[in-house]
């Protein structure tokens, strides 16, 4: 356990290294908020209420939406495993003593919580200085948000576990990667809140894992989950486990069935 | 010389004895960005898989936005004042510019990275111009891929607009295309120029970029007045589709602005253009490589 403890450590400190490069994430992800909020009070003028969101609400899902970005690595194809195997040095991570999925979360979670810490609270705070961005005061709904969250970055790296390990059999990875970035930006409701999506489509992508990944989170958080925070936690613990699971069966057939690229 | 590492120090250590700038130069700027982009073209075409499924995942994001729109509009009939039809012309011109000018100019992403590992240095001594090696850096036609869904939904729009298409309009309608591109490649040597003053600060060009691509695609009335001006004089994208559209769909200035500026597209072109070489001079000569 030690080893995972120390792996996550130092990946938050490389994390937090790069400050400057971490404001100048946090002043794209605020202007991005403004624009989204922008687009959606425009919305929401023409419609006070929609599937019980007021303004308020879909103001402080659009600056919430990029806090969570850069911890949730919606942007990121995939995990630094990817380029790995597609350059071979994943022979000397194979090498180690340690499990190779709980190796590469420790990886992840340092990263996440550096990128947490650095940039997820300005651009909240921006919005709420200048939007009409409206926050719980309740401590029960940022507890329940944040096991959401949790639960929310398990969902994320597994996703982009997966996307990864399949450069084993692809050679290259980013083709891949770059599909599950795209669909994940739209189902995790970044694009456009994953609420206000009418009929079928509505249904379909608030079932997909990504919806655990920002849209249930923020919903538990504004306090408007249909089903509560029972539902949410088992929604995303659910996929959380079965994706989790396939990444540990699909990294033990790449260990018996693939042969490392080098040169 | 006192500087060694500057640009002219590298230029006048390589041609010491003065030259024209002809013969420092053997290759045409354009020539060289084409044999760059052939060069890129047949890299990126060895991965034949990755190549068509990222060309696709490039179709597939650009279709997000179009979907955002269309989901925003099967709520509520109409967006700051301008209907379906009005915002998908918006969106399928600003797309069809901003991909040409992503297709064309957006190697310019990867010069804050060889900045920062002095690999600029070799951009310098080569004698083709510093402007044609970093626009066709690292050129992608896997975003040919963008160019589809807008060309589609600027078509689209075009037939269910209710407007005369009169000579007139569809002359304004090409040059939006034409002077939204230029507008955006000077855009993208402006946030390149970044690059330079600040070698972190390659998320905060995206906002120049990206953010100005994103804040067209809607009718500039969503941003309210101050930032609708803010867009049209201090950073003039609103001339890129916002101004010309006006034309184009036959509608006054919400803001109340004088109608001459429906046609101003090709001067603010000209003019970001202009400050943009500039300011790629500029930078170009300050250059001082970080190698050890």
């Amino acid at each position: 356990m030690r080893v995972y403890l120390t792996a996550a450590r130092l990946s938050l400190r490389r994390y937090l290294t790069y400050r400057s490069s971490a404001a100048a994430g946090v002043a794209t992800n605020t202007v991005f908020g403004c624009i989204r909020a922008f687009v959606l009070i425009a919305l929401w003028k023409q419609k006070p209420e929609i599937n019980g969101w007021d303004e308020a609400d879909a103001v402080t899902y659009a600056f919430a939406t990029q806090a969570l970005i850069a911890p949730m690595g919606i942007f990121l194809s995939g995990t630094e495993l990817g380029p790995r195997i597609r350059s071979g040095d994943v022979a000397v991570d194979l090498y180690r003593p340690v499990d190779f999925q709980a190796w590469w979360l420790s990886l992840d979670l340092g990263r996440a919580l550096g990128a947490g810490v650095l940039r997820s609270a300005p651009p909240v705070l921006f919005g709420l200085l200048l939007f009409p961005v409206r926050l719980p005061l309740d401590p029960v709904n940022w507890i329940e948000f944040a096991i959401c969250c949790v639960l929310g970055y398990a969902v994320s790296f597994a996703l982009r576990y997966l996307a990864s390990l399949l450069a084993f059999w692809t050679m290259d990875e980013r083709g891949v990667a770059s599909i599950m970035t795209t669909a994940g930006m739209f189902c995790s409701g970044l694009i456009i809140p994953l609420t206000i999506m009418p009929g079928l489509l509505g249904t379909v992508v608030q079932h997909t894992p990504w919806a655990a990944v920002v849209q249930l989170p923020i919903n538990v958080l504004l306090g408007t989950q249909a089903g509560g925070f029972g539902y949410a936690l088992g929604f995303a613990a659910l996929w959380a486990l079965v994706l989790l699971a396939s990444g540990r069966l699909l990294t033990s057939a790449a260990r018996r069935k693939v042969v490392v690229q080098g040169g | 010389m006192a500087e060694p590492t500057t640009a002219d120090g590298l230029a006048e250590a390589a041609a010491p004895l003065p030259r024209s700038r002809a013969e420092q130069r053997p290759l045409p700027g354009l020539l060289a960005y084409l044999l760059l982009v052939r060069m890129w073209s047949r890299s990126a075409s060895q991965y034949r898989v990755s190549l068509a499924l990222t060309g696709l995942a490039q179709v597939f994001t650009t279709c997000l936005d179009l979907i955002a729109i269309l989901v925003i509009y099967s709520q509520v009939p109409m967006i700051g004042g301008f209907a379906l039809a009005q915002t998908l012309y918006l969106y399928g011109t600003t797309r069809l510019a901003f991909g040409l000018s992503d297709l064309l100019a957006s190697g310019v992403e990867t010069l804050a990275d060889s900045i920062r590992l002095g690999t600029f240095d070799t951009v310098l001594i080569r004698p083709v111009s510093t402007l044609a090696q970093v626009l066709a850096d690292q050129f992608a036609p896997k975003r040919f891929g963008k160019l589809v869904p807008a060309i589609a939904t600027l078509i689209w729009a075009v037939v269910v607009l209710p407007v005369q298409w009169n000579a007139m309009r569809i002359i304004v309608c090409c040059l939006t295309v034409v002077c939204g591109f230029v507008i955006y490649c000077a855009l993208w040597v402006l946030s390149g120029c970044i690059g330079f003053i600040a070698v972190d600060a390659r998320e905060v060009a995206n906002t120049f970029t990206y953010g100005s691509e994103f804040a067209t695609e809607y009718p500039i009335t969503i941003f309210g007045a101050p930032l609708g001006l803010a867009l049209t004089f201090v950073l003039p994208v609103a001339f890129v589709t916002w101004q010309p559209a006006l034309y184009v769909l036959g509608r006054p200035d919400p803001f109340g602005l004088p109608g001459f500026l429906r046609f101003a597209s090709p001067v603010a072109a000209l003019v970001l253009s202009g400050l943009a070489a500039l300011a790629w001079r500029a930078c170009v000569r300050r250059y001082r490589s970080t190698g050890s």
